[in-house]
C-alpha cells in the first residue's frame, strides 16, 4: 500500500538565522524521508511525469529504487539521461515539468520528484567512489565552446559515445550560470565541481580562459581537426531598461552582481572583488535570477530588499520554490510596479520612482498585459538597484563566424537537427532559446550531443 | 601555462611585463586586451595589450602598481605563472587609411599609445605623438616614441621633462597650424575628456581607448557600460576604442570611482601583507 498522504514529505531547512550565512538552505531528506516519500509514487505504466522532463529522466523506476534502499542503482537510473543529477534536483522548475504531470497533483501534491533526485544524487556523491568505466574511443573529436549547462551536457553524452570532447571556456572556471549566476546558498559549488570531475574523468577536456572567436575562431577549429562544434554560449548580455539614472554607482545588471557575489566570492570578508553593500536594495524582475539577486543582498547588510515586478504574483516567472523562501527571508515585494526613474545622489543611488501598474488582455505569450495606471508615480527609497530583466545571447561568436545566422534578438538559428547555418556548427542552449532555464539547456545539449552523432557517423 | 619571462621597471610604479602566451600573441592587434588574475582569488584585471611577438609567442602588458590587484600582480617575478591570461577582447583599433595621426597619451596610457603610435608608423602613417607626464621621473617609452613618430613632444606638469604644461596645450597649439585626418588620445579619464573638448573645437575626429570597470571581458556583467552618442554600450565588446566626442566622459568618472574606498582599504592591507611575508 502506497503511502496516500496528500503532502510532500517536507524537507528539513535552515532557519531564519541563514540570511546572516550562505550555505544551502536546503538540507536534503534523511533515508527515512526518502523512502517515506518515494512511497507516495504509484509507478503509473504510462509514467507522466517523465513527458515533462526536458532530459527524459526514467523517474518511476529511480524511485523504485529508492524505495527498494538501492541508491547506487537509483543513481545510475539517473546518470544514464542527466549529467547533471544533483544540480537538476535543486534548481529545475519541477512545478512546471515532471511535478505537473504526476497523477498525485490531481488530488493533493506531487511526488517530490525533485527532492528524490537530490536525494540519490547526494547519496552517490558521498558514497560511490568506484571511478566509471572508460568508453572506448571512437577516433573523431569534436570541440564544445561553453561549460554551462548545454555544454557539459552535450559534453557528457558524446564522451559516452566515445568521442574524444574538448570543452572551451571563456571564464577561469567551468560550469556557466551554475557557477557565476546561482548562489551558493542554492546550489554549492563543492556540487558542481564534483559533477564537473566526473566528466573530467570520463576524459573530457576542459580548457578555461579561452574565448572563442577571439583566440581562435570557429574556422581554425574546424583546421585543427574537430569534424563537428556545439556552441553553447548561453546568454550573457544583459539587459536594461534605458531609465534616466541606470548609469549612476550603485546600479547593477544582476549579472555583475551575482558574478561578483558568487564567481568572484564578494561575500567573503578578505574578497579581492569589490561588491556595493546596500542596506535599501531595489530587484527589478520577477524570474530566477531576480529572487537569487535578492537574496543574496539580504546576505549582505541583512537590510531591506525589494522586488519590483510589474505583473501579480500569478505570473511570478520565478520557481515557486525560491519565492517562498524569498518571502520567509524578509524580502519585499512590490507586484504590478514598474521602475520609470532612479534618482541620483552625490553620483549614487538615492530612490527609485515607480509607477504602478494593472493587468490587461492577454498578449500573445497568453500572460494578461501589464499597462500604466496614470499618475500612479511613487517613490521608493534605494542605494542599490539590481536588473534583473533578463539576458540577450552574447555577441562574440556571431561577430567572428561568416556565416553564422542570427535573428533579430541575436539568437543562434538552428534547424531541426540542431544545425546552424554553417555545416557542422550546432548550437543550443540560451544562446539559440534566448534567456531560459538550465534544465531545457540541458535538454538542449543532449539533443545536440545524438544529432552530432548522426552527422559524424553519416558523413 | 602563462610564465612570466622577463620583467621591467619602466619608472617607481609603472611596469612591464612579457608573458608567454602563444595563441593570443597569434591574434592580437593593436587596441585589444587580456583579462589578467595573477592568484586564484584575485580580482580579474583588465590591460590593455602593449605588444604582442608572434614568433616568439608572448604578449606585453604594462600596469601601474594602483591598488591591491596590480600590487599583488607586480608579487610575481619572472618565471612565476599568472593564474589566467585570457584575450585578445574587445575590438581592435581602426587604423587603416589613416595618413596623418597625432597619438596623445598621458601616464601610464603611453603603454597603449605606443603600439598604436607603432602600428601607425608601421603602415606609412605621418605620426605625431604628444605624451605628457607629471614629473621626469615619471616619463615613460621616450626612446621608443621617438622611434615611431615624425615628430614627439614630451610635456611635463611641473617643466623637469619637455615642455612644462598639459598635453592639451600642445596639442591646441598644434591643431591651430595645421590639420590631421584623426587624434588618438589614450590617458587618464580627465585627460582625454579634455582633449576631446580641444579636438572638438577644431573639428578634428578623435578615438579614445576606454578602461572602465569589467569582470568578465566578454560581454556578460555590463560592469563596463557607458554612454556614447546617448546609447548604452558596452566598452569589453562594443569597444575598448570609442569616438570621443560622443562619450559621457563624465558619467565614467563616475562610475569608475564606485569602489574607492574598498580600493584604499584592500590596497593597505595587501601592502602590509606583501611587507610582511616579504
Amino acid at each position: 500500500m502506497p503511502n496516500m498522504s496528500l503532502k510532500k514529505t517536507e524537507m528539513p531547512m535552515q532557519d531564519e538565522k541563514r540570511i546572516y550565512n550562505i550555505q544551502e538552505v536546503t538540507l536534503g531528506y534523511t533515508m527515512e524521508m526518502a523512502v517515506q516519500e518515494a512511497d507516495r509514487c504509484l509507478h503509473c505504466k504510462n509514467a507522466p511525469c517523465m513527458q515533462g522532463c526536458p532530459v527524459g529522466v526514467r523517474i518511476p523506476d529511480f524511485i523504485a529504487k529508492i524505495k527498494e534502499n538501492n541508491l547506487e542503482e537509483a543513481y545510475h537510473i539517473l546518470k544514464q539521461t542527466s549529467a547533471l543529477p544533483a544540480v537538476c534536483g535543486r534548481v529545475c522548475p519541477q512545478e512546471s515539468q515532471c511535478e505537473k504531470h504526476c497523477v498525485r497533483a490531481i488530488k493533493g501534491e506531487s511526488v517530490a520528484i525533485g527532492r528524490l533526485e537530490r536525494f540519490a544524487a547526494d547519496w552517490a556523491n558521498e558514497h560511490l567512489t568506484e571511478k566509471s568505466t572508460l568508453p572506448k574511443k571512437n577516433g573523431h573529436k569534436v570541440g564544445i565552446i561553453g561549460a554551462g549547462p548545454a555544454g557539459l551536457t552535450c559534453a557528457m553524452d558524446l564522451a559516452m559515445l566515445g568521442y574524444e570532447v574538448d570543452v572551451f571556456e571563456a571564464l577561469h572556471v567551468a560550469g556557466g550560470v551554475l557557477v557565476y549566476g546561482i548562489p551558493e546558498f542554492r546550489l554549492p559549488k563543492s556540487i558542481v565541481q564534483k559533477e564537473i570531475a566526473g566528466l573530467k574523468e570520463m576524459g573530457v577536456n576542459i580548457w578555461t580562459n579561452t574565448v572563442i572567436g577571439k583566440s581562435e575562431t570557429i574556422d581554425e577549429l574546424f583546421e585543427e581537426g574537430y569534424e563537428a562544434l556545439f556552441i553553447a554560449s548561453g546568454a550573457g548580455l544583459p539587459n536594461f531598461m534605458g531609465l534616466e539614472g541606470e548609469n549612476l554607482k550603485g546600479v547593477y545588471s544582476a549579472n555583475e552582481f551575482l558574478t561578483r557575489f558568487n564567481l568572484m566570492k564578494a561575500y567573503e570578508e578578505n574578497a579581492s572583488t569589490p561588491i556595493f553593500k546596500g542596506k535599501h536594495v531595489v530587484v527589478v524582475g520577477g524570474g530566477n535570477v531576480a529572487m537569487d539577486a535578492a537574496r543574496c543582498a539580504k546576505r549582505l547588510t541583512q537590510g531591506d530588499v525589494t522586488i519590483v515586478y510589474r505583473r501579480s504574483m500569478e505570473e511570478l516567472p520565478a520557481r515557486k520554490e525560491e519565492v517562498e523562501h524569498a518571502m520567509e527571508e524578509g524580502i519585499n515585494f512590490c507586484l504590478l510596479t514598474n521602475p520609470v526613474k532612479i534618482h541620483g545622489q552625490e553620483g549614487g543611488v538615492k530612490q527609485i520612482e515607480c509607477v504602478k501598474m494593472q493587468l490587461g488582455e492577454a498578449d500573445e505569450s497568453g500572460r494578461r498585459r501589464p499597462e500604466v495606471i496614470p499618475e500612479s508615480n511613487f517613490i521608493l527609497e534605494a542605494d542599490c538597484v539590481i536588473m534583473a530583466i533578463g539576458t540577450s545571447p552574447n555577441p562574440l561568436l556571431a561577430q567572428t563566424t561568416e556565416g553564422l545566422e542570427v535573428n533579430r534578438r541575436g539568437c543562434l538559428v538552428i534547424d531541426e537537427n540542431c544545425m546552424t547555418s554553417r555545416e557542422g556548427v550546432f548550437a543550443g542552449g540560451d544562446a539559440v532559446s534566448g534567456a531560459a532555464t538550465v534544465i531545457l539547456a540541458m535538454g538542449a545539449g543532449k539533443k545536440a550531443a545524438a544529432a552530432m552523432h548522426a552527422y559524424i557517423q553519416g558523413k | 601555462m602563462n610564465q612570466i619571462l622577463q620583467k621591467e621597471k619602466l619608472n617607481e610604479s609603472v611596469v612591464k611585463m612579457v608573458v608567454s602566451a602563444p595563441k593570443i600573441a597569434r591574434k592580437a592587434k593593436a587596441g585589444q586586451f587580456v583579462i589578467v588574475m595573477s592568484h586564484e582569488n584575485s580580482e580579474r584585471i583588465p590591460l590593455t595589450i602593449a605588444d604582442a611577438d608572434k614568433e616568439m609567442g608572448t604578449v606585453t602588458i604594462i600596469y601601474q602598481i594602483v591598488g591591491a590587484s596590480t600590487l599583488l600582480l607586480d608579487s610575481l617575478q619572472v618565471s612565476d605563472e599568472l593564474f589566467a591570461f585570457t584575450g585578445p577582447l574587445g575590438k581592435p583599433s581602426e587604423i587603416e587609411g589613416l595618413k596623418k595621426v597625432c597619438v596623445v597619451g598621458g601616464g601610464v596610457g603611453c603603454a597603449i599609445a605606443y603600439p598604436m603610435a607603432k602600428a601607425l608608423h608601421a603602415q606609412g602613417s605621418e605620426v605625431c605623438v604628444i605624451t605628457g607626464f607629471r614629473n621626469k621621473q615619471l616619463v615613460i617609452l621616450e626612446k621608443e616614441f621617438q622611434a615611431v613618430s615624425d615628430r614627439f613632444i614630451l610635456m611635463s606638469d611641473d617643466g623637469s621633462a619637455g615642455r612644462k604644461g598639459l598635453v592639451t596645450e600642445a596639442l591646441d597649439e598644434l591643431l591651430e597650424q595645421e590639420s590631421f585626418d584623426e587624434v588618438i588620445a589614450i590617458g587618464p579619464l580627465p585627460m582625454m575628456k579634455y582633449v576631446c573638448l580641444c579636438t572638438k573645437k577644431h573639428q578634428t575626429k578623435t578615438m579614445v581607448s576606454m578602461n572602465p570597470i569589467m569582470i568578465d571581458g566578454t560581454g556578460m556583467c555590463g560592469g563596463c557600460r557607458l554612454s556614447v552618442g546617448g546609447k548604452m554600450r558596452f566598452a569589453c565588446v562594443d569597444g575598448p576604442d570609442f569616438d570621443g566626442h560622443e562619450v559621457d566622459f563624465d558619467e565614467v568618472i563616475n562610475r569608475l570611482s564606485a569602489y574607492h574606498d574598498f580600493e584604499r582599504h584592500a590596497y593597505e592591507k595587501t601592502c602590509h601583507l606583501l611587507n610582511r611575508e616579504g
